[in-house]
């Protein structure tokens, strides 16, 4: 009994060394592993504060930017609006049908991350405001990411710019499938990949969200085709996506919440359950 | 408490502030992001306590990790970078570090230099190690030590002198 503890006292810092190692190991391969697994997160009330308070100085230098996107967003809506066929009937029919199902909240990127390898960036929304983990991320010019990490008051979100992002995503023109993935090389580009050989591609052709994704609304836009490779293993293509969004300068996003999106995962569980049994 | 812990509290908070509200945001062309907050762990006394500063430097990487949402790597870095600094006194300033006033904010020396950027070199590599985490990326990660290297250690020579106390 003697000798065990003259051991740990002569190696005393050792074993500390190794523990606070062990600790900090496992939180880094957590962290590499999957989803939401992360155990420290700037979605808390400190350093959202400290974000927070940087931001408030920091958008007087972006303001003028920021203005000008929204209202070229603004632009963009009225023209939607006004080129609408019965400006008087239509609307009444169609918006709540087409509204019902997804609910918008508007927020504000507080901490920005895009040299990293995976990178996440920081909202000042958070369970205050109703937002849930997996709700999308829009700005006004296209997708940005999906929420991953939610505090009280703040938000972690998984950026396009990050390997863990994964989301499908058709060309606008013939709605081929394909999922946007990113590559860690370059922040203004992204990958669509697994798109069938048989569709036609051209550069410039416009990506947008795919009807098959659970947490985004279909036709979001997304970005341009920039080149065009050909996967010599699995025969199909792999596209060089230019993103809208200039991920290096986010500010006002929205989120979006797909009030369905429980029902359809329920359904989709049980129904490959029930095809498993037979 | 003594001097010297309240010293070491006050770098831990400011270079911490720096690091998170700063340097982490600079992205020099596109990616480069120096950490001088690992100054905290070179300017700890050399005969301070063992124990506190792995500790010490343990939550210093773990608040950097929590700041910039990177998992653990700064945390792993600092823990390793800490546990082997008296090596590292040793191959600087010779066996007998313990015994003379090493006091690496003063005049910079040859040994002082190399104790600097030996710390900052090991620190790197295991972050960016970490933080790319798969063998092909093994070229971007000796780019970004390389490069990160040279910038960090530029403004942490740059700090080391804005810092230096007064009294001569």
């Amino acid at each position: 009994m003697q000798q065990i503890f003259n051991f740990l006292f002569k190696n005393s810092i050792l074993l500390l060394f190794l523990l606070l190692l062990g600790v900090s190991l496992t939180l880094t391969i957590q962290s590499h592993s999957y989803h939401r697994s992360r155990a420290v997160t700037s979605a808390n009330a400190i350093s959202g504060y400290v974000y927070e308070q940087v931001n408030t100085v920091e958008e007087y230098l972006s303001l003028k930017e920021q203005n000008e996107a929204l209202a070229g967003e603004n632009a963009r809506l009225k023209k939607m609006l006004f080129n609408t066929q019965d400006t008087v009937n239509a609307p009444e029919v169609k918006i709540p049908l087409a509204m019902g199902q997804f609910a918008v909240i508007q927020s504000k990127v507080i901490r920005n991350s895009y040299s990293a390898p995976e990178n996440y960036f920081t909202i000042n929304s958070g369970i205050k405001e109703g937002i849930k983990p997996d709700m999308g991320v829009v700005s006004s010019l296209g997708v940005v990411g999906i929420v991953e990490n939610v505090s009280n008051g703040y938000a972690t979100v998984l950026s396009v710019l990050n390997p863990k992002f994964e989301l499908n995503a058709k060309i606008k023109k013939n709605n081929h499938f394909g999922t946007l993935t990113w590559n860690g090389k370059n922040t203004g580009f992204a990958q669509l990949i697994d798109v069938p050989r048989l569709a036609t591609v051209r550069k410039g052709d416009t990506i947008v969200t795919g009807a098959e994704s659970r947490i985004f609304p279909e036709n979001i836009p997304i970005g341009t085709i920039d080149k065009v490779y050909m996967d010599k293993k699995t025969n199909y293509y792999t596209l060089e996506v230019r993103l809208f969004n200039d991920m290096t300068s986010l500010g006002h996003v929205y989120i979006i919440e797909n009030k369905d999106r429980d029902e359809i995962i329920k359904l989709e569980e049980e129904t490959t359950n029930s095809n498993n049994e037979q | 408490m003594s001097s010297s812990t309240i010293m070491n509290i006050f770098r831990f908070i400011l270079l911490l502030a720096l690091q998170v509200i700063i340097f982490s945001r600079l992205n020099l062309f596109g990616f480069l992001n120096p950490y001088p907050y690992i100054l905290f762990i070179l300017l700890y006394p050399v005969n301070g306590n063992k124990a506190g500063l792995l500790l010490s430097s343990f939550l210093l990487g773990l608040m950097v990790d929590m700041f910039t949402d990177s998992g653990g790597v700064h945390a792993t870095a600092c823990v390793t970078l800490a546990y082997l600094r008296p090596t590292f006194f040793k191959f600087s300033f010779g066996l007998s570090y313990e015994y003379q006033t090493v006091k690496i904010n003063e005049r910079l020396s040859p040994e002082r230099f190399s104790f600097i950027l030996i710390s900052i070199v090991t620190h790197h590599l295991i972050l960016y190690l970490l933080e790319v985490f798969k063998f092909s990326g093994i070229l971007l990660v000796l780019t970004r030590t390389l490069f990160t290297t040279i910038f960090t250690l530029i403004l942490s020579i740059i700090i080391i002198y804005l810092i230096k106390p007064g009294k001569q």
